[in-house]
């Protein structure tokens, strides 16, 4: 295995100017969420952030429904929503067959996954990381002859539920395959929220002499209460995308009782006193959380939304 | 992430890679290697003092007025995780609070391991006293670096209190008592709004210089992200070297940990745990670490 040369951290203080947020609520939050919205209230939800002025929702996934309840409505509610103009809605396509579902529903961008442990993907996908990749050309072909931007998502990048620790240097192989099959971005999953800021770093140091750092994004789950500590590491090194969830919702199908993702109300808490632009409005935004998480019977996962709602 | 099925719900491997990582699992002698030569690479402190302040700090803003009993059992559970400061009580009148009323109960009823230090706030000479005929073998005081906060917290003006604070800090040096200081409102103040770093600077210097051996920043109400601590931290240690200095951070916007961000060393994780489970038994709430709710199955 190569020997990773160490990227040296930028000196703590620098950060981009600005972080595009991409808001995966709706999906990677709802989709990890018990109770059952229904198709309005999931419509409704993504207006609201719309107005709230992040620049992308990912708006839903075309996954069997068989494996995912919550997201069987995904065509209504890809053709329900307001698509405000300069607001993008991709939208997550496990397969081919979801990806024709998608384009069919309007989708002007789509999303595809893989894992940096082989034991993940084998238990969830009964296949190899490589399988898995190869069963995404078919999509990456498509989309590319349609001009439709494809964004890849790489789980387990700080750890696996099966294997463990993850060596950066899989995370990076993963990250490249990806982005050379012609995913425009990559968004680095901590699935299960086990890393701290030096794992973050080393797997960042890695992953960027592979893809260009303004092709990544981290996606950060607070299960250990450590998203928004290792979020901070990654832009120091320089990511300037960032995922998060409204309210913090979602949860851990690997660990009961633990939180969701990284909440958006807290990460645009910090980049607005850190001075970064994110284009958002706070006070909608938490509007948004209000509403959804009333809507699911839920208390917010964000500390913002906690200390300033006033029932 | 992706579409993983929710049927894949407790992992057993999952438990195991829980207590088998570094960072979970019991401090091993030698395991720290990686992660000193990492903070060596970053600039991170190799070892990082915790002063655990949940009997204290915690307990004094919970609602629920936890029993004596309760309360020394938990400081005692707390003693046996690898802490090496526990900040006990105050002395503080309980008209004031209530939920530190049996301040010298609790100080006269918990074991006092050898090596762990256990000090107490006194507000004042009288407070102070009382603190030492308890027991108590080191003590606090805390200002703050708002005027409006401290007229309002403790009813008097900042210079006030540091005359009240020296004559304790004084009659600690004259019995070998060492004594810490603190300053709150360090990154903001739910009065007055924004608090310049030099302000924050001229009350720690002013504490340090009346001998406190540390002096703990506060960010009060949670308000501050790392940019304003940055700021904040590169003032104060311009007067005060930073082995002397502490941060106190609370996690009302969720900032806490991005603004302390750290290494933890030594501590036993799961004895903090389950000291934390007794206590929010006791309380009737449930926990706010996030490692805990992860970690205990509902």
């Amino acid at each position: 295995m190569a020997t990773v040369r160490r990227v040296s951290t930028s000196s703590a203080g620098t950060f981009p100017k600005r972080v595009k947020i991409v808001e995966v609520g709706p999906r990677d939050g709802l989709q990890n969420e018990k109770n059952i919205v229904p198709t309005a209230t999931k419509i409704k939800l993504i207006d609201m952030l719309s107005e709230a002025g992040l620049p992308v929702v990912e708006a839903t996934s075309f996954v069997s429904p068989k494996w995912v309840p919550q997201m069987a409505d995904h065509a209504e509610v890809l053709k329900g929503i307001q698509k405000f103009p300069g607001i993008n809605y991709p939208v997550l396509t496990p397969n081919f067959k979801g990806y024709q579902a998608a384009v069919a529903a309007g989708a002007k961008e789509v999303a595809i996954f893989g894992a940096a442990s082989e034991l993940f993907t084998r238990k969830n996908i009964n296949c190899s990381i490589d399988e898995s990749l190869q069963r995404f050309d078919e999509i990456l072909k498509a989309a590319q002859a349609a001009s439709i931007p494809v964004r890849g998502y790489v789980s387990c990048v700080l750890g696996c539920p099966y294997e463990g620790k993850i060596s950066p240097a899989k995370v990076a192989e993963v990250a490249k395959k990806l982005y050379s099959m012609g995913c425009y971005e990559i968004s680095l999953g901590d699935t299960i929220g086990v890393g701290t800021p030096g794992i973050m770093r080393d797997m960042l140091s890695a992953v960027m002499h592979e893809v260009p750092v303004a092709a990544l994004a981290v996606h950060c789950h607070d299960t250990y209460g450590q998203a928004l500590a290792n979020t901070l590491m990654a832009l120091q090194m320089g990511v300037s995308v960032v995922d998060s969830s409204v309210a913090g919702l979602g949860g851990c199908p690997y660990a009961q009782g633990a939180s969701g993702n990284l909440a958006t109300e807290d990460l645009v808490y910090m980049l607005t006193g850190l001075g970064v632009h994110t284009g958002v409005n706070l006070q909608k935004l938490l509007e948004a959380g209000a509403f959804i998480c009333q809507a699911l019977n839920r208390k917010t996962s964000s500390k913002v939304a906690q200390a300033t709602c006033k029932l | 992430m992706g579409n993983v099925p929710s049927a894949v719900k407790h992992c057993l491997s999952y438990q195991q890679l829980l207590r088998e990582h570094l960072w979970i699992g019991d401090s091993v002698a030698g395991a720290l290697d990686p992660a000193q030569e990492s903070s060596q690479l970053s600039g991170l402190p190799e070892y990082v003092k915790i002063v655990e302040v949940g009997p204290r700090d915690g307990l004094q803003n919970e609602k629920v007025i936890v029993p004596t009993d309760k309360k020394i059992e938990f400081i005692n559970q707390l003693s046996q995780t690898g802490l090496s400061v526990i900040e006990v009580t105050s002395f503080v009148s309980s008209r004031w609070i209530p939920q530190m009323a049996d301040h010298t109960e609790v100080m006269k009823g918990i074991r006092q391991y050898p090596g762990i230090r256990y000090p107490v706030l006194t507000p004042n000479l009288q407070g102070f006293h009382r603190a030492v005929a308890a027991g108590a073998t080191e003590i606090s005081v805390f200002g703050a670096a708002s005027e409006s906060f401290s007229k309002k917290n403790i009813n008097c003006s900042i210079e006030e209190s540091m005359e009240r604070f020296e004559e304790v800090v004084k009659s600690a040096r004259h019995m070998n008592i060492p004594a810490r200081g603190y300053v709150s409102c360090a990154l903001g103040c739910p009065c007055e709004g924004s608090v310049t770093p030099q302000k924050v600077t001229e009350v720690s210097k002013r504490l340090y210089g009346m001998g406190c051996y540390e002096i703990s920043l506060g960010d009060t109400i949670g308000v501050g992200t790392p940019g304003s601590m940055k700021k904040l931290l590169e003032s104060v240690m311009k007067e005060i070297p930073p082995r002397a200095l502490a941060v106190h951070c609370h996690d009302t916007y969720g900032q806490a940990l991005a603004n302390i961000l750290t290494a933890l060393q030594g501590v036993n994780l799961y004895k903090v745990m389950e000291a934390g489970d007794f206590i929010c038994k006791a309380v009737n709430k449930t926990t706010n670490s996030k490692v805990a709710q992860a970690s205990f199955s509902a």
